[in-house]
């Protein structure tokens, strides 16, 4: 038992490192291979010919490939991602400020696809076929069609412009701004220990709308899976039997069929919290939401590369943790899959 | 061939009307549905006609194939279906609410919409066949490859695409463009070096399935090269699987190029793109709603239309699949 941990930990390790080494390979790749001039990025294109080789040669370029991407896997390792040429700050100290952000919005996106996505699921399931499961399926399939930014959009003109029980754009009302210190980073925790009431009811109440819609999203995808998974149970012979012993029928669908979804599940919803951390970058920009979506998609628009490659690498980086987090609780807690 | 494409024609011809049907149908369908067909044409022919009867029983599908049919033909004819062009400007009639002189309203430099919708077809269209013409050949090539030799090139191959896997789409592709520079082609190309991944696991989980198959090992004794029994006889079996895949991701490879036009790095002006269409009416949309409401009701309609033929396709080609 013990010798199976290890050695599930440490191919998992493996298989971690691995994954970031690509993602640092293509990182690298994008930043110093596909601009034509990388450092005319940099001087930009009125440069003399002294300041031009003074750059390339204070940017490593000119030595081989090889030594430079060893070099940056070091420089990343040690958390270097180099300066933001938009905000002139150190892109691990921007990165690290919005980050919390993008984070709290997620988690509560997350948690609505979760409580909505489930039961929506388990109920489709049970009614195969009928009105109630086709309206399930379209609306999930919705999430599969809608454009984010536009669900966005149209959320803001009618729920803020319309009818203003949503908050607008940004994170909080500008005169609350700063109030309480930043611990964690998080407004919603932040205002909580702070004792603040009222910067907490502000914060909600701007998080409310993006995290609906990006909750929409992630229920899509919950839904439709977990209608999935519930099929094949309830077309298991261990469920006609506890119906025909007389199990009551939530007991037959919670008790009997549910239990075995529960691991599988937890990937859906792994893979869903990671989307969402992806999927936060057009709902951030919409909402002018401070995180690191609006972030990347600002440096974008400056084409700042440090800042561009920087916040693809965290946002890669914890797209494969939970990924492969995810992986690893399944096995361990799926008898069927150890082999 | 040609006798080929008569009967699949006769087939559809017979095959909706319900009501009357003439006299040599009940022939026909013994024809088509015939258990050991004489040719390679009656199979097909067969085939076709068992998988359409199949679609035409899931009214959902149905309804998206029509949503796909119309998207092409909308492309297809843009130019006599819209009323105005697409890029002329009148300044006069600016920002005009829906009417039935502009069916969807006008935009900020009196562009009628509805027209700029219609040609937009055309752009989605050329994005979506364009990503699936790169994305599903390189991942087919390389899951083919992989099952079929296995050991460390499967290794090897697996790997990297696990890696691929396992890495953010959206990101990359943003990245990918924010590097190439914005443009509707680097979009394209972004798209599709991000999109190959599912289809190499496809390929390489059914080559797997009939790599140890006889007519394998015969085309090996016949002389046949590793190259030809690929191309030839692999990658064949793995389309419908990859067909199907195709589908489903078509709704999220037109999500992706419309969100890299309305980040700006997509199509550029005036081309009539869907997404940077919704980017310039961000500006009006508590005012004048149509202009951004109108271009997303067309992704929506359109990507609905893919995911529910895809759907129903997946019913009808693989009906073990797991919702993956």
């Amino acid at each position: 038992m013990a010798v199976r941990w290890v050695k599930d930990i440490s191919a998992f390790a493996l298989i971690v490192a691995l994954t970031f080494l690509g993602l640092l390979a293509i990182t690298f790749f994008i930043g110093r291979v596909v601009p034509i001039d990388p450092v005319l990025a940099v001087v930009g294109d009125r440069a003399t010919q002294a300041q031009y080789e003074a750059a390339r040669i204070a940017m490593g370029l000119d030595r081989s490939l090889p030594v430079q991407f060893v070099d940056y896997v070091l420089n990343v390792l040690q958390g270097e991602l180099g300066r933001s040429v938009s905000t002139n700050r150190l892109v691990t100290t921007d990165l690290l400020r919005v980050f919390p952000a993008t984070l709290e919005m997620a988690t509560l996106g997350i948690l609505i696809g979760v409580l909505l996505g489930v039961p929506m699921g388990v109920l489709a399931a049970v009614h195969q076929g009928r009105a109630v499961d086709q309206l399930i399926r379209l609306f999930a399939l919705l999430g599969y069609a809608v454009p984010a930014f536009w669900l966005g959009l149209v959320g803001l003109a009618v729920f803020y412009a319309g009818l203003g029980w949503a908050a607008g754009p940004g994170r909080i009302d500008v005169f609350l701004d700063g109030l309480v210190d930043p611990v964690t980073g998080l407004l919603l925790v932040d205002s909580l220990l702070a004792g603040d009431t009222e910067v907490f009811a502000s914060a909600l109440h701007h998080l409310a709308l993006p995290a609906l819609i990006l909750g929409f999203f992630s229920l899509a995808y919950i839904a439709r899976m977990t209608r999935s998974f519930m099929l094949d149970q309830l077309a298991q012979e261990y469920v006609i039997t506890a119906r025909v012993k007389g199990v009551a029928e939530w007991r037959v669908i919670w008790q009997h069929a549910f239990r075995p979804i529960r691991v599988p599940l937890i990937t859906v919803i792994g893979l869903s919290y990671a989307g969402l951390l992806e999927g936060s970058v057009m709902i951030e920009t919409v909402f002018s939401w401070p995180g690191i979506g609006n972030y990347l998609t600002v440096a974008l628009l400056n084409a700042d590369m440090n800042a561009v490659l920087g916040a693809t690498l965290v946002i890669g980086a914890v797209f494969i943790l939970i990924n492969r987090v995810s992986d690893l609780l399944y096995r361990v807690l799926d008898p069927r899959s150890r082999t | 061939m040609r006798k080929t494409g008569m009967r699949k024609t006769g087939m559809r011809k017979t095959g909706t009307s319900t009501a009357s049907k003439p006299a040599g149908w009940r022939a026909w369908r013994a024809w088509l549905l015939d258990d050991s067909p004489g040719s390679r044409g009656q199979a097909d022919a067969g085939r076709a006609y068992r998988l359409t009867a199949a679609l035409l029983r899931n009214p959902l599908a149905v309804v998206g194939a029509l949503i796909v049919l119309g998207l092409v033909l909308t492309a297809a004819f843009a130019p006599w279906i819209a009323p105005a062009s697409p890029i002329g400007q009148d300044l006069s009639n600016r920002l005009m609410p829906p009417s039935s002189a502009h069916w969807m309203g006008t935009d900020e430099l009196g562009r009628n919409i509805f027209s700029r919708v219609v040609h937009g077809a055309r752009i989605t269209l050329t994005i979506v066949a364009l990503v699936a013409v790169i994305s599903a050949p390189l991942g087919l090539i390389i899951g083919a490859v992989s099952g079929y030799f296995g050991s460390w090139v499967d290794r090897v191959l697996m790997g990297l695409t696990d890696m691929f896997l396992s890495l953010p789409k959206l990101i990359l592709a943003l990245a990918f463009v924010a590097a190439l520079g914005p443009g509707i082609e680097n979009a394209i190309i972004a798209i599709a070096i991000t999109a190959w991944p599912p289809y190499a696991r496809i390929a390489r989980a059914e080559t797997l399935t009939f790599r140890q198959a006889e007519f394998i090992s015969a085309m090996r004794l016949l002389g046949a090269t590793h190259t030809r029994i690929i191309i030839r006889h692999v990658l064949p079996l793995c389309t419908s699987s990859l067909i199907v895949r195709a589908t489903l991701d078509m709704a999220g490879i037109i999500l992706t190029a419309a969100g890299l036009g309305f980040l700006g790095l997509g199509a550029q002006p005036p081309l009539p793109e869907w997404g940077a269409m919704i980017s310039r009416g961000r500006a009006f949309i508590l005012d004048q709603w149509w202009v951004a409401t109108m271009p997303g009701i067309a992704i929506i309609v359109v990507s609905l239309g893919f995911c529910l033929l895809g759907d129903g396709l997946r019913d009808v080609l693989d009906p073990k699949h797991d919702d993956a």
